[in-house]
């Protein structure tokens, strides 16, 4: 129920709206982009973004520095475990 | 699939494992880990995180699977709407399956009943523009995760003025549901893997009382393998080093104070309702969201006569002690024998992200699920 797949935004379609083409795996597909639009983040802004796209609305941007740092850890505890 | 395969690497999975097992040894006792939400236990079953586990660490699946914490009562009024001459009722897949007192969504749909599974909710809008002359009803569940998406339907709803829409509403919230968890004096946790995809929307603040007033260590974990992993052992970190925080393993997408611009449009939308029935446990006060009074024409609790009843769960049925994570579905009577995916009797059967399910799925595999069930009596359930 709580699925959630990353995908990312190729092309903003409908600013008004606020709609989106995203990108999942090379699948392709439209999804509202109204949680993740502000005044500091505007639609044409979302465009390359990584999202998690959940019931058809792009839910939140993933913040890919903290996803390096995350699998930067996880390396490091694979490499001390195979010395 | 980038953000899926990195996560998902065999090596890194077992150094996990082994650092998990490190520190498992630091442990004189048995420990006890409540993954809260469905969409976990679901990956847990399939990556067979259970079985690499050591010993002592035993995995609860709790109630965090919506489809199973639905009472009977609310599905068959969904039931009552979509027989309404005229409506055309709109609804996820998950609960197409799922048992009302009589009959399921599905059956209803071969019935007559124009039943439509959507992808969105804001598909079923779509529905009601295509059909100005149906009254189109979006049956709305979830969690908040999904609840953001159903407060942007209907304030699309009333910016573009469509009159024969509307929601009939079963949002639930975590906290409470985690509330009374913590106040159930059955239940012996030592902490939990917290819901990712829930506090990607509310954030991870909302937990600290679990910290601090209930005195047990939580990680906010994502859903791939490394995720799940990673969360167990920076659960046991804070075991054996005696500490309760809150922390945060999914911060690639959970920040702190979560997603301002969801919460805002359900807050805008939805207010607490006083109390909500969860299938198995019971009454929740402030555990349900309704639609506001300033968006009264799109709930149909107002527009169609709902008789809200209490409906008793099958005698045979313990979904509500599995969701508490009191029995392990294999100890229920009925589970592999009456209870299957293809003829559930319980809710928790039905969703893949219920536990029966998840163990029908993948745990049958194991070698101990195996024994157990064979010792098992075979039980037959006449309808």
């Amino acid at each position: 129920m709580c699925l959630g797949i990353p995908g990312q935004i190729v092309e903003i379609t409908d600013i008004n709206n606020k709609l989106a083409i995203v990108d999942v795996g090379g699948v392709k597909r439209q999804v509202n982009i109204a949680c993740i639009v502000d005044e500091q983040h505007t639609p044409e802004a979302c465009l390359g973004d990584w999202v998690l796209v959940h019931v058809g609305f792009a839910m939140n941007r993933i913040n890919e520095q903290e996803a390096a740092e995350t699998l930067k850890l996880l390396e490091e505890i694979a490499s001390v475990m195979s010395q | 699939m980038k953000y899926v395969d990195e996560f998902r690497e065999p090596e890194k999975a077992e150094a996990l494992r082994r650092e998990i097992e490190k520190l498992s040894h630091q442990l004189d006792k048995h420990i006890k880990i409540m993954e809260v939400c469905g969409g976990h236990t679901h990956s847990i079953f399939k990556y067979g995180i259970e079985e690499i586990l050591p010993a002592n660490i035993e995995l609860i699946h709790g109630p965090g699977c919506p489809v199973c914490v639905m009472p009977k009562g609310r599905l068959d009024d969904a039931i009552a709407i979509s027989q309404n001459p005229n409506v055309i009722l709109a609804t996820f897949g998950d609960t197409m399956r799922v048992p009302g007192s009589k009959t399921s969504l599905l059956q209803a749909k071969a019935q007559g009943a124009d039943i439509r599974m959507v992808y969105s909710p804001l598909d079923s809008l779509q529905i009601a523009k295509n059909n100005p002359d149906k009254e189109v009803v979006f049956f709305a569940l979830g969690f908040e995760t999904t609840a953001p998406s159903t407060a942007f339907t209907i304030l699309q709803a009333a910016a573009e003025n469509i009159t024969n829409f509307s929601m009939f509403c079963n949002h639930v919230l975590v906290i409470p549901a985690l509330q009374a968890l913590l106040d159930n004096p059955d239940l012996q946790l030592d902490g939990f893997v917290g819901p990712g995809h829930v506090s990607m929307v509310i954030g991870t603040d909302p937990y600290e009382f679990i910290a601090q007033k209930y005195y047990k260590p939580i990680v906010v974990s994502g859903f791939e393998p490394l995720d799940i992993l990673q969360s167990i052992w920076m659960l046991l970190q804070q075991i054996v080093e005696n500490r309760c925080e809150v922390e945060n393993q999914y911060n690639r997408l959970v920040q702190k104070s979560g997603n301002q611009i969801a919460l805002e449009a359900m807050n805008q939308v939805f207010v607490v309702r006083d109390t909500f029935a969860w299938r198995g446990l019971d009454e929740i006060p402030y555990s349900g969201l309704k639609i506001r009074d300033e968006y009264a024409q799109f709930d149909a609790e107002l527009k169609f006569t709902i008789f809200n009843r209490k409906v008793a769960d099958h005698k045979a049925c313990q979904c509500g002690e599995i969701l508490k994570g009191v029995l392990k579905p294999w100890q229920c009577k009925v589970f592999g024998t009456a209870c299957t995916p293809e003829t559930p009797i319980g809710t928790c059967m039905v969703s893949s992200e219920g536990a029966c399910a998840a163990y029908y799925k993948y745990g049958r595999f194991s070698k101990t699920l195996q024994k157990q069930t064979a010792e098992k009596p075979k039980v037959t359930i006449s309808s």
